[in-house]
Order: structure tokens, then sequence, then C-alpha cells
């Protein structure tokens, strides 16, 4: 049902980047961060499209599957959700003098191209391209990091940048080591970097060969998902950065990096005599979870501890993925979802909270239900999500892992309960200090955008009392394609 | 293909292992950059000799911006930097250079065992190439582990870079080796010219990175 000359997948690329040209040359700032919603909203769009107009054929550069679709259909909403945040959060940072004008048309222009940069690793049909255009979301988000040039966020950005290099680094040398596999089978040139040949013809590579690949793609996509013990970046970048860019990055960015080591998992799995990488991923994800949910507890700064607390969940999903199977991919999809919704929201209400008081410092933070009503509850919601409590869809998620897990391994499955509970605790002790007792600090009222974190609250709700049947089916078909 | 062809491929992928080696104890500024140049200079004839035994003259373009890019600008720039912002003293290490050198070699001998036995049905030439780089790789997280000093990092990690490179040329036909040179060329020059130390420099009076961590994360 193609009647017009539209295409969904060069749409979601070139609108980022016009977008990016555009909001560099328009000067004001009022102008440019509603012009950012519009472009983002414009991508969210033809992202959404791609359910209705026909699929392109899959291509040398391009793909677009049912396992994609739903990351880019994710990646482009929290895109939009947050530019909506990011309007009336940069409002103040100009106020207080923390950015200057010419810092925001910058910043509003590195938001599209690293938007660019997402879609595009989730659209490339190639696996140098997608080495790429992660490469690319990555640098951007570097210097955004770094954009407040304090001590604090340039060590984060140097960090991240060293880390994040080492990351990439090893990422391409898997990616040379799947074309040389692939050579002497699909002969030299475009067709070896091909996901659909790839896939195809995955059984007749060297195993070998694969195996030590997949090591190295997990180590360097591993690194940038943020797993245990090659996470140190994680927590610097999300508390030094602007608010906005750390809810992009621990909603999106992480996302892309799954998405990256998922396509390489379905590779191995296509080929018989490979490892599974299944052992590997579960120890990452369930040493990251415990770390991680340990971590949370020492936690003084507001922004790191649900820096940590995305680092426990991306382990979450990770062991998920690694259990495989269709129930437990269909748990770690869905739990990949309500917490990029979760925590992109819960980063809206911190960086609202942290602009009020005026400190990102937990201890100076008190008794916000009575200061800011608006955002101290939703900051109770959305921990009360995250933690994993029912109603919410991040406990029906976590839930399906917990069982899916039980009825195969109960010995992890014992661990990552002992996980998650530990981390349940901290997050709910920090939150009955942050959100209740005698108010302290500053008392003024924000000005606050609430509906972008109410809208992604609610989802997340609906979603834990109610999945619709297609959604349910969709996913499970998702699911079946992960093996 | 003759015996030479592919020993003189050989040769120039261990000299780059060689040289990484000598980055590991250079202890002055100067010399590691001047060593670096080295490295990329070595880089380009490898690079140069890959183009010519495997016909493939897009990675003419890879060794000319190895050369004009990583041999000369670069650590013209470098020196520049460096004299401008008045470090060109002794580089602390973070660790002995003796440990750093048997550290070096296992890490060499990890990568040539592991490669050769993976690598069983590949062609010679991209068998023992792989092997090379793979060290390459490991001695510049070596080097960018064991220094503390910004420029120096930014050193370890254009030599890994270099190691990528060797093993993008030495996968024969591999596509998008020139595009991603050019991506790396864009990385480092955004590093090392641009923003980031310029303004460490700006903000701090070292550009040591152990002066970072004084904020170790938590802010009391």
């Amino acid at each position: 049902m193609n009647f017009l000359p539209f295409d969904p997948v060069a749409a979601v690329l070139i609108v980022p980047v016009g977008g990016a040209a555009l909001l560099a040359l328009v000067p004001g700032y009022r102008a440019s961060a509603r012009l950012n919603i519009v472009i983002s909203l414009t991508t969210f769009l033809s992202a959404v499209s791609l359910f209705v107009v026909d699929r392109p054929v899959p291509g040398t550069y391009m793909l677009v599957d049912d396992l994609n679709i739903v990351f880019i259909v994710l990646n482009t909403f929290v895109g939009f959700t947050t530019s909506i945040f990011s309007g009336s959060y940069i409002a103040h940072e100009l106020e207080t003098g923390r950015l200057t004008t010419t810092n925001l048309r910058f910043y509003h222009a590195m938001y599209q191209i690293m938007m660019f940069g997402m879609n595009l690793a989730f659209v490339s049909g190639n696996i140098g391209l997608m080495w790429v255009a992660v490469e690319l979301a990555t640098l951007t988000t570097v210097v955004m990091v770094g954009m407040y040039r304090t001590h604090e966020a340039l060590e984060a950005a140097w960090k991240y940048f060293i880390l994040g290099s080492v990351g990439i680094a090893f990422a391409l040398f898997g990616t040379i080591l799947v074309y040389m596999a692939a050579r002497p089978v699909l002969g030299e040139g475009q067709d070896a970097m091909v996901w659909t040949n790839l896939i195809a013809k995955a059984s007749a590579f060297d195993p070998a060969l694969l195996n030590v690949a997949f090591v190295f793609l997990l180590l360097g996509y591993g690194t940038k998902v943020g797993l245990a013990p090659l996470h140190a970046w994680l927590p610097d970048a999300h508390a030094e950065g602007p608010t906005p860019i750390s809810a992009v990055l621990s909603g999106l960015l992480l996302n892309v990096a799954l998405y990256a080591v998922l396509r390489f998992k379905m590779l191995l799995a296509a080929n018989p005599d490979a490892i599974t990488p299944g052992p590997l991923m579960v120890t990452m994800g369930l040493v990251s979870l415990i770390f991680a949910a340990f971590m949370l507890y020492r936690r003084r700064d507001i922004k790191r501890l649900f820096a940590y607390s995305s680092i426990e969940h991306m382990g979450i999903i990770v062991f998920a993925f690694g259990m495989g199977g269709a129930l437990a991919n269909f748990a770690g999809l869905l739990h990949m979802v309500m917490h990029s919704l979760t925590k992109s929201a819960i980063f809206y209400a911190v960086g609202h909270i942290a602009q009020a008081k005026g400190t990102q410092k937990i201890a100076d933070i008190r008794g916000l239900t009575v200061t800011h009503p608006a955002l101290g509850w939703g900051l109770v919601i959305g921990v009360v999500a995250i933690a994993g409590m029912p109603p919410f869809g991040v406990f029906m998620s976590e839930f399906l892992v917990v069982t899916s897990t039980f009825a195969r391994q109960p010995v992890l499955a014992i661990l990552l309960v002992f996980g998650l509970l530990v981390a349940f605790g901290a997050l709910l002790l920090r939150v009955t200090d942050l959100a209740f007792g005698e108010p302290q600090g500053n008392t003024a009222r924000a000005e606050a955008s609430y509906v972008p974190m109410y809208v992604h609250f609610a989802l997340v709700l609906i979603a834990g009392i109610y999945l619709p049947p297609p959604l349910v089916a969709w996913f499970q078909h998702v699911a079946g394609l992960l093996g | 293909m003759s015996r030479l062809v592919i020993d003189i491929a050989h040769m120039l992928a261990g000299s780059l292992v060689l040289i990484s080696f000598m980055m590991l104890y250079q202890d002055r500024l100067f010399a590691l950059i001047n060593i670096f140049a080295l490295h990329a200079v070595v880089l380009t004839l490898s690079v140069t000799w890959q183009a010519y035994i495997q016909h493939a003259p897009h990675l003419y373009v890879t060794a000319a911006i190895a050369l004009v890019f990583k041999a000369i600008i670069i650590p013209v720039a470098l020196h520049r930097i460096i004299q401008r912002l008045g470090i060109h003293r002794d580089i602390e290490t973070a660790v002995g250079i003796g440990l750093t050198m048997l550290a070096g070699m296992a890490l060499v001998a990890l990568s040539i065992v592991l490669m050769l036995r993976v690598t069983s049905d590949a062609d010679p030439i991209a068998r023992e190439d792989l092997a090379f780089a793979l060290s390459v790789i490991l001695l510049g997280l070596l080097v960018m582990v064991t220094r503390r000093n910004a420029v120096s990092q930014v050193i370890g990690f254009m030599s890994l870079e270099n190691g990528l490179v060797l093993a993008a040329t030495g996968a024969k036909g591999m596509p998008l080796v020139v595009e991603i040179s050019v991506a790396f060329s864009i990385l480092i020059a955004f590093i090392v010219v641009g923003v980031f130390l310029f303004r460490i420099r700006e903000r701090f009076d070292t550009v040591d990175v152990a002066a970072l961590d004084e904020y170790r994360g938590e802010r009391q």
C-alpha cells in the first residue's frame, strides 16, 4: 500500500541530518528547541509509518525486518519525548548561565546527529556500516557529556572517550573477523558484510573464527552496553552531562549496542558448530546485575544512582537474551522496552529536581513530595516501577525472566532474584530519603514539563496491566527470530 | 603467491609489532611521538604492499592517509601541543618498564597462539597478519593503561588503531576499509587537535589524567 513516493527508511535518516543542519543555523534557542521537537516528531512518525508502508527490500546497506522495527520505533519515540523535556530543561540552564546560546545551537545540532547515528545503526543491513553508525552515535554523546566544561564533566568525557574507543576498536576487530569467516563462503567484497547473506550462509562459516569474533564483539559492544567490568564510563557520563543526554544514553544508546550484540548472537546461533553465546552473556549479565545492585547502596549523587540502576537493568536484559528460548527472549525484549521508557522518564524527573534544588547530592534533597509534589511523586512512581513492583510493566518482564529461568536453571534464578532484591532494597531506601521527610533546600516552584514523564509512566503502567494481544503476538514473533 | 611476497608482508607486519614494543619503554614524550611516527610509516609501507599484492588500488588511499595524516600531521601537531603546554618532561608510567615488557610479551604470545589456532583455514598472509594485528592492538591497549599522561594515552590509542588498519587491509577484499580509516582519522583529529586536550589544558595545570582522577566519581 505504497501510495506516495515516501520512503520511511530514508526519512528516519534524512530528517535528523537535515534537522541538524537547520538547527546549526537557527540562532534563537526558543525557536530551535521547538524545531528540535518538530524534527524529532517527524522522525518518530516516519518510523511508525514503517508498520503501514511496504518495507524496502533488504539491500546492501539497509535492512528493515521485524526485529529492528521495534528498536527504531522505541528509539524515535524516546528521542521525541526527550526533545520536549530538553526544551524546558535547557531554558533553565540558560537562565542559570550554565550554558550559552552558542552552546545550545551546537547542542541541538548534535542531538539530531546522535539520533541519526542511532537510527542508522538500527537500519543498517551491513556490519561495517553498523560499526560506523555506532561510532558516530558514541562520538556525539562524548562531546555532549563534556559540554558543561567543568572539571567533572571533562573527566567523565575523557573516561568515556578512552573506554568507548577501546570498545569501538574491539568491535571493529570482531567485525573484521566475521568478514574473514564469511569471505571463503560469500566471496570478496560487500556481499560478505550484508546481514541477510551472513545469516543465510552462516552454517558454512568457520566456527572457530566466528567464536573469536563473537568474543571481541561482545567485549566491544558490551562496553557500550555498560556491562561490568567494562562499565566504568557509564556512571560518570550519566552524572556529568546534561540530563536529556543522560536520559538518551540510558534509554537509547545502551539499546543500540545491545541490538548489535543480538544481531551477532543470531549469527552464531545460525552456525551449529559455533559456541553457544548464551553462557557468556548470562555470566556478564549476572555479574553486572549483582555488582550494580550492591553499588547502588553507596551512591550519593542522584544521577549516578540511576546510572548504576541502568547497569543493573542492562545486566538483566543481557541475562535474559543469554538464556535464550522464546519465553526468555520475549521477557528480554519487553524488559528492554520497559526499561527505556521508565529510565528516561526517571531522568526527566531527576533533571528537573536537580535544577529545582540546585544540587545532585542525595543528602541535600529531602521531602520532595512536599516541596515539588508533581516531581516528587513522579520520582516515587518511577522508582517503584524501576524497582520492579506491580502493577508496572517492569514487574511483569522481570517476573517473566525469573520464572523462565526457574524452569530451566534454578541456581541461576536464585542468583538473579538475589540481585533483584538487593537492588530493590537500595532503590526504596534512597527514594524514601529523597521523597519524604522534612523538606530541605530550595522550595521554589520548578518550571518543568511533566507531560513526557507521565506519558512514559502511563505507558509502562498500561503495559503492566494489559498488553494488547497483537503486541504480544508481535513480540513473540520477534522473540522466536532471536532463537 | 611466491614465498618472497608473503615474507615481505610478514616482515612489515612484524616490524609493526616490534615498534609497538619500542613504545612501551619510551619515557619521554617527544621520543614516544617520534616512535609513533615511525609506526605510521611502517604501516604505510605495509598497506602499500598489501595494495600492490592484492591489486586493490583503493588501499593506496588508506596508505596515503596513514602517511600524510598519522606520520606527518599528527606528530607535528602533538609536538606543538606539548611545547605549548610545556610538558616535554618525563612521562610518568603507572607500571614499571620491566613489568610492562613482560606483559607485552605475554599479550603477543596470547594473540599469536589464539589467532593461528582459529585461522587454520585462512590464506597464509591473512593468517599471520591477523595475529600481528591483534598483537599491535593489545600492545596499544597496554600503552594506554600503563600511561597516565593524556597525550601518551592518545598515542596508545592511535597505535591500537594502526593495528586495526593492518587487520582490515590484511582481510582480502574487505569493503569500507578506506571509509573506516577516514572515520578513524576524523575521530583522532577530533580528539588530538581539537577540543579535549585544549579544554583539559584550559582548565587544569597539567594534562596528566591522574590529576583528573582526583574526582573519582563521587563528590563528597
